[in-house]
């Protein structure tokens, strides 16, 4: 018999013996025990660390604090406490960080799936607190697996483009982090101790601990813990040997089978591969960007200038070779890129010295048809208006007539269509 | 100690949860809390039971159950994640946000599955002659 606490209603039925899922013989299962859990909880506790660091760094790498607007969480308050000016160098710092973020996090959901299966039967106790510190504790939980399910969820959806979600991807997705790792926190400080006195004493051949987790009763097993870890990792393996190839190109890009950009390149020749915006969605009339209609318009410290664009191919053009690399976690490798340096561009306006500068593009949606780069950016000398890409004239879809290109930036600062260049303190 | 750490942790969840749900705060929080819900009292269950379905009616033959389980059970996995496109839902918006087609998904899904499926049949075929040539040896 259970007794349920004096915080039971005076009036209550006798009490009876715990049913279903509350009783403990519910749970069958023989894989069940701290040690399976203290595994894949080891396992997540890199990994999610891992998600977390890269998460932060690609919120910093839009230089929310750079400019209202490349910040889509004004109200972040001190969690923006360590952004730094993100850097130019290397080149695929970004797409180095976003690839591991997204492929990692899509490697990591049979983790979590196994590691939510294997404790599901705490979820099931009476009386469902005992004391204060205990209710706390089921609070913080649910924060944690709420928080997991919800980063994984909206992360996973926003790749394949399924906006579903409630709101906005980039505060849900920043501050659900934050909610995450909050409970997350409490529960590596709480449990990792534990978890890796069951492995050590794993390693040392010892037997498993009587615990909540291991059933009394259980069924006949149809497949060691070995194997548990086998298909757990086979489904990771699974998952990353189809996801992995996109952040490649050609026949590598060809792996990722079930992977949104994975699969053959678009189109053939020089500027076939990934666009993020097509023009079309971007709602550019080619109307627009004829060499007749299409004007770029500078400012800067002495003025305006409007320039056409056979005078921005008499400037100086010189070449940088460089990947895009989107936040959705694919990217492509370096391009040959042609065009105009920014910097030539904001002396051209008076600015000799290192300046940060607001784009403008003619597309009409898009959160980031304006962003702001910083002035580091700007004075490096790989960053370009680019006109040209491989050897050929930029396509309507990578932004003709004229596309900004910045080493180690998100592709959505590499902005496209540009119509309008502001230099100055932002 | 335990009681200052969840302390500690809700002071920080609290700040950011403010800010997560400053917006459709009922949706975010349905979200939210929905999400730890269906997994545990809906999709776990859900595939527990079909798991227990498949191992009573392999009856005797216990052990065959994971060649049927293992590919299954990947498979699912791969539609549990890439469903949004594997069904067709986002189609149209990813053929005109990246110029791609998105119509092969559900036949590489298809294939993947197809090919799960076949090496688990190979395997046990395999393995089910190499046990029967012992049987007769001994």
């Amino acid at each position: 018999m259970r007794t349920y606490g004096r915080h039971m209603p005076r009036s209550s039925l006798p009490t009876r013996p715990a049913r279903g899922p509350f009783a403990p013989d519910f749970w069958r299962s023989p894989l069940r025990g701290p040690r399976f859990t203290s595994v894949l909880g080891v396992v997540l506790l890199a990994g999610v660390t891992i998600l977390f660091v890269t998460g932060l760094l690609s919120y910093a790498a839009y230089n929310p604090d750079l400019a209202p607007v490349n910040d889509k969480t004004p109200g972040k308050g001190i969690l923006g406490f360590y952004l730094f000016s993100w850097p130019t160098d290397p080149p695929w710092l970004y797409r180095l960080t976003q690839g591991v973020h997204v492929t990692l996090g899509l490697v990591l959901v049979p983790v979590l799936l196994a590691k939510l299966w294997s404790v599901v039967p705490k979820l099931f106790t009476l009386p469902p607190a005992r004391s204060l510190t205990h209710a706390l504790e089921r609070i913080s939980l649910l924060l944690l697996v709420g928080g997991a399910l919800f980063e994984f969820t909206t992360g996973i959806l926003n790749i394949q483009l399924d906006y579903v979600f409630p709101g906005s991807f980039y505060p849900l997705h920043f501050y659900g982090a934050w909610v995450f790792f909050g409970a997350f926190a409490a529960h590596v400080v709480l449990k990792a101790p534990v978890a890796v006195r069951n492995l050590r004493r794993m390693r040392e051949g010892g037997d498993e601990d009587a615990d909540e987790l291991v059933a009394p009763r259980p069924d006949p097993p149809t497949v060691s813990r070995r194997g548990a870890f086998g298909l757990v990792g086979g489904g990771s393996l699974l998952l990353l040997v189809t996801s992995a190839g996109r952040s490649f190109d050609g026949p590598l890009r060809e792996t990722a089978v079930l992977t949104p950009h994975g699969g053959p390149e678009p189109g053939s020749g020089p500027n076939a591969f990934q666009i993020n915006k097509t023009a079309a969605y971007a709602g550019i009339r080619p109307a627009e960007t004829t060499e007749e209609a299409w004007r770029l318009v500078v400012t800067g410290r002495s003025g305006t200038v409007r320039l056409d664009r056979a005078e921005l191919l008499g400037m100086p053009l010189h070449s940088a070779d460089l990947p895009i690399a989107c936040v959705e976690g694919w990217s492509t490798s370096d391009q040959w890129w042609r065009g105009v340096r920014l910097r030539d561009l904001a002396a051209l306006v008076g600015h000799e010295e290192p300046v940060d500068v607001f784009v403008e593009s003619l597309q009409r949606r898009g959160a980031f048809r304006r962003g702001a780069l910083r002035a580091n950016q700007v004075a490096d000398p790989r960053s370009l208006l680019a006109l040209f890409v491989n050897g050929e004239e930029l396509t309507a879809d990578h932004g003709y007539p004229a596309r900004i290109i910045v080493p180690a930036a998100p592709g959505v600062l590499d902005t496209k269509w540009v119509a309008r260049l502001t230099f100055g303190e932002l | 100690m335990k009681l200052f750490v969840l302390l500690c942790s809700f002071v920080l969840c609290a700040y950011a949860g403010v800010r997560l749900l400053d917006g459709d705060w009922v949706m975010v929080a349905l979200w939210f809390v929905g999400a730890a819900v269906i997994h545990d009292l809906v999709l776990l269950p859900l595939y527990a039971a079909v798991d227990r379905v498949l191992v009573k009616g392999a009856g005797r033959r216990r052990g065959w159950v994971n060649y049927v389980r293992v590919p299954a059970a990947l498979s699912g996995l791969l539609s549990l994640v890439w469903f949004p496109l594997i069904t067709g839902r986002v189609s149209e918006r990813y053929a005109g946000v990246a110029g791609l087609s998105a119509d092969g998904y559900v036949v590489r899904w298809l294939i993947v599955t197809a090919v799960l499926f076949g090496g688990s049949a190979v395997v046990f075929a395999v393995r089910v002659r190499r046990g029967r040539r012992v049987s007769v040896g001994g």
